[in-house]
């Protein structure tokens, strides 16, 4: 098949250190900790304190966007509290903890072993009950994305960013499970073609990979090596190199019939669907110069990071950043009593030597070179003046909507200026305006309404004429001086001690 | 619990610095300033000192009127490329006021009272260029006579004392030394009615401009493939600006080779090639775009052509430059890229 190219982009392999292959399981925490988080809403704990769990039991239902919480190990619930985590939409959340009783005993579901002969609903309710999430970093619930049929299913195995290798590890050791969820994700949404895509540096795991497919005796799925060039494992640019053609802005893939999901989420839909696995582990790649050994490993969800870079052999002296995610969009984080999650491919441990200095920051000199390496086709520089000084329209009319976050015009910038950040900010204040604007008409709609039935109910009112005066009954002082006096002649003889009345004591 | 600081991404630090770019100028001159030293004496390395020093010192007050620190500014090189471009285009021998005189304009007006570093429209080296090529024009006629034409010339002594003297010695004059420079003889002489095949005959002409001045114009070249290839600079400006020079030329010449210089005449001549790599091609006062760049560069060649043709000064490479800096905010705004997944951006 034809590979295209995207605009842009950086060669970053040699920065990086490789990350070996082999998928060490990481041993069992003294407890987990299992964030309750929802794309959208939120997710209820189903347990509370004192409750025996089992691995694979749902502890989380979501309410909007979101998906199942699952136990992910065997042991008992000591607390439900709220605490910090890894997520770039919260920063706190409730979190079920979890202490393990060492067992590791399953709480399976039903297997679905013949599912080419299950229909599609059974398969995405298998999906839901099994909290299978995307696996690529965004944790978007699979069955909510697979929902309607589509005619091209892309499975992402080119890694996120170089220096992680979770998504190569997967594909070296479990190439099958990859191969076969890749068939099972098709049946669900109908495709026609099938693209399994990872990057010309991983030629091992194109050799596994190969042979897999071969094995499974899967017609429609094909592999696709792509260059090795960040971002290549973005969805956008993945499906721009694979098919030429690009995602419509504020649209999905679906929009042109492409659907993507990563490796590991394939993975993990066999093993939802055939083993019948709630998904309660990931692989996490550890990386980086503030640790002694690179490594994957098999980590359940709940796990803090601490222990997981103590199972890798801790910090060395030098560390001073702790990033989850990669080093070109990670999320830096503050302590490492943070919890593995879904979203969470890696964790890199930059030392001080690596690590982007608190620069001296320069005035842009326009180089250009932001704009040779952007993916989007932004004009980087422009935005970045037009944030500066706050010029909105500006800012809109050079599409800072399209921007992806890469990082790469920061990384190309001499003037080390912190262009994501600008940009993120932006966005979220383009946001906060597109709020208050909507609030503002709405606001304005209801006055509107409320004005204009005032006017209507004021002209039916002057056509109606003048109000007829006759119907108001007059009253004489007489008479109320007459009821006054029949009152307190009733309220005496009911209660002969309090001759003044209205003490309030009246029944 | 171990903490940490947290940052933005991306976690790892830039790939270059604004005085890695800076510097890769300055190395990029390097072979086009030892050939211009070969052919015009090495008066030159004496006015490249002098205008990086002056550029330097009053870099350093105005940070320190402006209330900034000296460094990372002092630094960043940018003062040093500033000069340097700027000495490059005046005659060897010129006195060392002339090189004081275009510093101040440029550093302090043309660069620190619009910002500073990143924020001044027009190039700092070129204005510096236009106040003394207007005040002083005689000044900055004079070339010596370059190495192969050279009858005379002047000694160590000899120079720096024109140079920080002021005048000549006693013993020599200008006539002797220096000689019109090609672009002045087309100039003068086509105004009295020879044709181009006779103007050519003259000895200060080469195979395509003038002798010596064609070879440092080969070197320049050199060192801009050096920026290309380092990606300092971007395609788009040296091709626009050389191609368009060729383009506007060729069908003069066809129609009238008595009359028209031949295109490469014009591209190996006076300071076009130097502006294509290294003068239009500043990042700061030039056009943001890739679109935006290709017109910069075209219109730097066209203004050129039509001051060298109509104007009254020989070449217009540097006053091409400054009207084509004055557009660039509306060139930006033109020539916006369609961004992914978005249709044109006047579309919407």
């Amino acid at each position: 098949m034809r590979i295209h190219r995207f605009h842009g982009g950086l060669k970053l392999q040699g920065r990086y250190g490789a990350v070996p292959s082999p998928i060490k399981g990481c041993a069992l925490p003294l407890r987990l900790r299992l964030p309750l988080v929802a794309r959208e809403g939120m997710v209820d704990p189903l347990v509370s304190v004192g409750d025996r769990v089992l691995r694979g039991q749902c502890i989380g239902e979501p309410r909007g966007v979101g998906a199942r919480a699952h136990a992910s190990t065997s042991g008992k619930v000591v607390a439900v509290e709220t605490h910090d985590v890894a997520s770039a939409h919260v920063a706190r959340a409730t979190c079920v903890v979890i202490e393990p009783d060492g067992e590791d005993r399953w709480s399976p579901l039903p297997r679905i072993e013949d599912w080419w002969h299950a229909s599609r609903e059974a398969l995405l309710e298998r999906l839901h009950e099994a909290g299978v999430v995307g696996l690529g970093g965004a944790m978007f619930p699979a069955d909510i994305k697979l929902a309607a049929p589509v005619e091209t299913l892309v499975i992402n195995g080119a890694e996120c960013e170089p220096g992680i290798g979770c998504d190569r590890a997967l594909m070296i050791e479990r190439a099958h499970e990859v191969v076969h969820g890749a068939a099972v994700l098709a049946r669900i949404v109908d495709a026609r073609q099938t693209i399994i895509a990872l990057e010309d540096a991983t030629r091992d795991a194109y050799a596994t990979m190969e042979s897999a497919l071969r094995e499974s005796s899967l017609e429609s799925a094909v592999l696709a090596q792509v260059p090795t060039h960040y971002p290549q494992g973005g969805e956008r640019q993945l499906i721009e190199t694979l098919s030429g053609r690009e995602v419509p802005a504020r649209g999905l893939p679906r929009d042109i019939g492409v659907l993507c999901h990563n490796v590991g989420t394939a993975a993990a839909a066999w093993r939802a669907v055939v083993q019948g696995e709630a998904i309660t582990s990931r692989i996490v790649s550890i990386n980086g110069s503030g640790i002694p050994r690179a490594g994957n490993y098999e980590v359940r969800f709940g796990t803090p990071i601490a222990w997981l870079v103590e199972q890798a052999g801790g910090y060395t002296t030098g560390a001073a950043r702790l990033v989850a995610g990669g080093a070109m969009m990670g999320l830096s984080l503050a302590h490492d009593d943070i919890p593995v999650d879904a979203g969470c491919n890696a964790i890199q441990v930059l030392d001080e030597a690596t690590v982007r200095p608190p620069a001296p920051e320069l005035p842009c000199i326009r180089c250009g070179e932001c704009v040779r390496v952007c993916p989007a086709q932004l004009l980087p520089q422009q935005l970045f003046a037009y944030l500066a000084r706050g010029d909105w329209p500006r800012v809109q009319q050079h599409k800072l909507d399209a921007c992806i976050e890469c990082g790469c015009c920061a990384t190309a910038c001499p003037s080390q200026i912190p262009l994501v950040a600008w940009y993120r900010w932006g966005k979220s204040e383009l946001r906060g305006q597109a709020w208050s604007r909507e609030l503002a008409d709405a606001s304005r709609t209801r006055f509107e309404a409320r004005d204009a039935r005032l006017r209507r109910e004021h002209e039916e009112r002057a056509a109606r004429g003048p109000p007829e005066t006759a119907a108001v009954p007059t009253i004489r002082k007489d008479e109320v001086l007459a009821a006054i006096e029949r009152g307190r002649a009733r309220r005496e003889a009911r209660d002969p001690g309090h001759p003044s009345g209205g003490n309030g004591s009246a029944p | 619990m171990t903490g940490f600081a947290v940052a933005p991404a991306p976690h790892l630090p830039a790939r270059s610095t604004v005085r890695r770019v800076m510097g890769d100028v300055l190395v990029a001159l390097v072979p086009g300033v030892i050939a211009q030293a070969w052919y015009f004496g090495f008066g030159v390395l004496v006015q490249i000192a002098l205008a990086i020093l002056f550029a330097l010192f009053l870099e350093s007050i105005m940070l320190r009127l402006r209330g900034q620190d000296q460094m990372p500014w002092m630094g960043d090189l940018s003062a040093p490329v500033t000069g340097a471009l700027f000495a490059l285009c005046i005659p060897a021998w010129s006195p060392w006021w002339i090189a004081c005189i275009a510093m101040f304009a440029a550093i302090v007006f043309a660069k620190h009272l619009y910002g500073g570093l990143g924020r001044n429209i027009f190039n700092p080296a070129m204005v510096g260029y236009a106040v003394v090529l207007i005040a002083f024009p005689l000044a900055l006629a004079r070339w010596p006579s370059p190495e192969p034409l050279a009858a005379h010339t002047l000694g160590v002594g000899d120079l720096l004392q024109t140079i920080f003297g002021g005048h000549l010695p006693a013993s020599q004059g200008f006539d002797t030394l220096s000689q019109a420079t090609p672009l002045d003889t087309v100039k003068i002489e086509a105004a009295r009615g020879y044709t181009l095949a006779e103007i050519r005959g003259d000895p200060v002409f080469g195979d395509f401009g003038g002798k010596g001045w064609e070879w440092i114009a080969d070197w320049y070249a050199l060192g801009g493939f050096y920026l290309l290839w380092r990606r300092v600079i971007h395609w788009q400006v040296p091709v626009a600006l050389l191609g368009t020079t060729i383009l506007l030329t060729v069908p003069a010449w066809i129609a009238d080779p008595d009359v028209n210089p031949l295109p490469l005449q014009h591209v190996f001549s006076g300071g076009l090639m130097l502006a294509a790599f290294f003068i239009a091609t500043d990042p700061v006062t030039g056009a943001a775009t890739p679109r935006g760049r290709l017109i910069f560069g075209a219109g730097v060649a066209a203004l050129t052509l039509a001051i060298r043709r109509w104007g009254t000064y020989p070449d217009g490479v540097a006053f091409a430059v400054l009207l084509m800096n004055a557009c660039v905010p509306l060139l930006d705004r033109i020539t916006i890229p369609r961004a992914y997944g978005h249709g044109r951006a006047h579309d919407e």
